[in-house]
């Protein structure tokens, strides 16, 4: 940019150089054209660039704009600042919706907890109220009805719930005793079963024993015979084992189901008895049938014992005649087979003499033991009888035993049933009665309450009645004389009061409007002692009199506050004073019209001194009714401020001199607030002697 | 009385327009005789010097009033937690 200027400037000067060596005049007009030329060009340039100077440039030298406008087109529009768009909008509503849906899944869950809770709860556990302390009271009720009378609802809800009661109760006894019952008598076949099956075996055995003391059979079977036989010992053994082991089982089932029974006895309830019965009965079968299996096997027992025992003794007989053989002849052998062909004859002979002898000895033995025996079969038979004897009362003992047990089950099965009818007898019974009583109760007291009631409430009314009316005549009476007497005394003292009032409050306002109006007077006159350039004397004192004499006139009061400080303090200019300062001030104002702010150069100064010379106008102009924009220029204002002073309008001169602007305004200041000041004060002043001429004529009374 | 302060300014100013212009040609006048052999010059130049003081405080004189005044206030920074 300055570059471009220093060529031009350079330019100028070498031509400005060339020329100068042609012609002056020619030169001169040359130079100054150049110089012309390259200023605008340069101004032109640097508007260019600098937007500021431009905007300077085309408001201080008119027509510039338009210039500019053709050499370098419209100028830049202003920058205007961005305004940045207001704050994100928050994605509050998820978060809100996200909780509000938690927080309902919550309640779901507890509700749903607390929905099996009371579902466990109901299934009432009924225990079962002895029914005899129930029956207890109710006759106890009966007996004693002032205590307190159960409702016949009651009593039969109470029963209903005796019977339920009493019901499950018997449902699970029943149960018990059936399950008992049942166990017991499985037990019970599989010991019998057991028995039998060892009573079998011992048959057996006893059979095979026989057969094999009953010798006539080859060695050779006999060994095998002898094998079947330990099997059948075996066998035995276990089978008797194995019933002892069933016969303690069943009776501890037995055991068992005795002791259920005794506590369904026990748990006293009456219908429960047949079958409580019933099972005592089985049980009783079922033991008679055990023992009966039991002597069984203790007889087969018994002839096992003397078959076995007929074995031994014929073993041992067997045994001692091989040990005899022996001894004859120890060189053979007991081994009879081998034996033929080596014998010799002393052999034979020995043999047959030792066979004879054994014989003899044999018959003798014989012939001793067939007496013996007549003595032995005495003594067995005596034996015989005796334990026959012993078993006999056995058996007749359990007998009698299990008759006893039938007697005593059926005189209970009796006593039962004859119970029974008769707790359902009485039960009807008392019920009857307490319903009977019930209603006959109530019925009487009814009646009762009605006639009392009735009797009471005439009573009471006619009573009421009487004291009413009494009551009213009297308290009439009493306010009538009493209202007659008050109103009188009321108006005659009112009457003396108000005529009273009304005197003294006319000679005191009197009074007052007379010394109010004497100051507002003083202070009037006080203003008339204004000189031509000086103030007054200050309007303290005066203004200080009026205060005194009217303390408690409020709106006086307020209207001397309402003055001005300066006016008490230093008094205020008259009008004359004001309106002769006032030429000056106009005369200064349209001198200094031209500055303000923005123009106060004494080059401004010296242009504003010539516009009031050159300036020619009227002195004064009549003001308009309403203020156009216009005519706030100062001179105007001026002429409009002289019209109103001629006029002798203070007033109105003020407010177009308060409507001047810049230096005029500063030098119009003082007379402005000086003129202010004695408006206010007189405003304040006239309103005063209004105000006190006002008061004096309302209070003046007509003659 | 405000009316009157414009006067005042007015008779300050023409004071001190001829005394700046007076000291001025003085002033002009020594210094052309004692250091410039009795040119014009200086004393021209002086006089110039004198009176365009004179108009320059003039005119702050009555300008006084609209101008500015401003102050480089000091950066305080408080530091609040």
């Amino acid at each position: 940019m300055l570059r471009v200027c220093w060529k031009g400037a350079h330019a100028a000067a070498r031509v400005s150089c060339y020329l100068l060596e042609r012609s002056t005049a020619g030169k001169i007009v040359a130079a100054s054209l150049l110089t012309v030329g390259g200023g605008l060009g340069g101004t032109i340039l640097y508007a260019k660039w600098d937007p500021k100077f431009r905007a300077n440039i085309e408001k201080s030298v008119p027509y510039s704009d338009q210039l500019f406008e053709m050499a370098l087109g419209p100028p830049p529009p202003p920058l205007v600042p961005l305004q940045k768009k207001p704050g994100k909008i928050e994605p509050l509503q998820i978060s809100s919706l996200s909780e509000a849906s938690k927080e309902s899944k919550q309640p779901k869950a507890k509700a749903k907890k607390s929905d099996p809770e009371p579902v466990e709860a109901p299934p009432a556990v009924e225990e079962a109220p002895a029914p005899t302390p129930q029956t207890l009271e109710e006759r106890k009720d009966h007996h004693e009805p002032a205590l307190k009378e159960r409702p016949a609802e009651e009593v039969s809800a109470r029963l209903a719930q005796q019977d339920k009661a009493e019901q499950d109760a018997l449902a699970a006894l029943t149960a018990g005793l059936e399950e008992s019952l049942g166990s017991s008598a499985k037990t019970t076949l599989q010991a019998i079963g057991a028995q039998e099956a060892a009573l079998t075996a011992i048959a057996t055995h006893t059979n095979k024993l026989k057969e094999a003391m009953d010798s006539q059979t080859h060695p050779d079977e006999k060994s095998t015979q002898w094998k079947a036989l330990n099997e059948a010992l075996s066998d035995r053994t276990r089978a008797m084992e194995e019933a002892e082991e069933a016969l303690l089982k069943a009776k501890g089932e037995l055991e068992i189901l005795r002791g259920v029974i005794n506590s369904a006895k026990q748990s006293k309830i009456d219908a429960a008895r047949p079958q409580i019965l019933a099972a005592e009965e089985n049980l009783h079968s079922m033991i008679v049938d055990l023992d009966k299996v039991v002597t069984k096997v203790q007889t087969a027992q018994t002839e096992a014992k003397i078959v076995s025992q007929y074995s031994e003794l014929v073993n041992e007989a067997k045994a001692q005649f091989q040990q005899e053989l022996a001894n004859i002849t120890p060189e053979i052998q007991a081994n009879w087979k081998g034996l033929s062909g080596k014998l010799s004859a002393d052999d034979l002979n020995s043999l047959i003499a030792h066979a004879h002898r054994r014989i003899d000895q044999l018959n003798r033995e014989l012939a001793e033991q067939r007496v013996r025996e007549q003595i032995h079969i005495e003594a067995a038979l005596e034996q015989q009888k005796l334990e026959d004897q012993k078993a006999l009362e056995r058996a007749v003992a359990s007998a009698l035993e299990h008759r006893r047990e039938d007697m005593r089950l059926e005189q209970e099965k009796k006593v039962q049933e004859v119970r029974e009818v008769m707790e359902a007898e009485m039960r009807t019974q008392l019920r009857r009665q307490a319903a009977a009583h019930t209603d006959h109760l109530r019925d009487v007291l009814k009646v009762q309450e009605q006639e009392l009631h009735e009797e009471a409430q005439e009573i009471l009314n006619s009573k009421m009645m009487e004291q009413e009316t009494r009551y009213r005549r009297l308290t009439q009476e009493q306010l009538d004389t009493f209202t007659l007497d008050m109103n009188a005394a009321y108006a005659r003292l009112k009457g003396i009061e108000e005529a009273i009032d009304s005197h003294v409050i006319a000679e005191e306002e009197a009074r007052k409007a007379h010394q109010l109006w004497l100051s507002v007077e003083a202070l009037n006159y006080t203003l008339k002692s204004a000189g031509a350039d000086s103030p007054t004397e200050p309007l303290e004192g005066a203004v200080g009199v009026i205060k005194e004499n009217c303390a408690e006139n409020e709106f006086a009061q307020a209207l001397t506050s309402a003055l001005p400080e300066e006016s008490l303090s230093r008094g205020i200019y008259g009008e004359a004073s004001l309106r002769a300062r006032f030429y000056d001030i106009r005369r200064l104002a349209r001198r200094v019209a031209l500055i303000d702010e923005t123009r106060n150069s004494l080059y401004q100064y010296f242009l504003s001194y010539l516009q009031s010379i050159l300036l020619f106008e009227r002195e004064q102009v009549a003001p308009p009714v309403k203020l156009a924009p216009e005519d706030l220029d100062t001179f105007r204002l001026l002429a409009y401020a002289t019209y109103s002073i001629e006029r002798g309008d203070l007033e109105l001169a003020a407010k177009f001199i308060n409507q001047l602007r810049g230096e005029s305004q500063r030098v119009a200041q003082d007379w402005l607030k000086e003129t202010r000041l004695t408006l206010e004060t007189k405003q304040v002043i006239s309103l005063l002697s209004a105000y006190a001429n006002a008061v004096g004529l309302g209070t003046t009374q007509a003659p | 009385m405000s009316e009157k302060e414009l006067g005042r300014k007015w008779d300050r100013c023409l004071a001190d327009c001829a005394v700046k212009f007076g000291t001025g040609l003085g002033l002009g006048i020594v210094f052309s005789v004692v250091f410039f052999k009795r040119r014009t010059w200086p004393i021209v130049f002086g006089a110039g010097l004198g009176l365009g003081m004179a108009y320059s405080n003039c005119q702050n004189d009555l300008r006084s009033r609209y101008v500015l005044h401003s102050k480089v206030a000091k950066y305080f920074s408080f530091e609040q937690k």
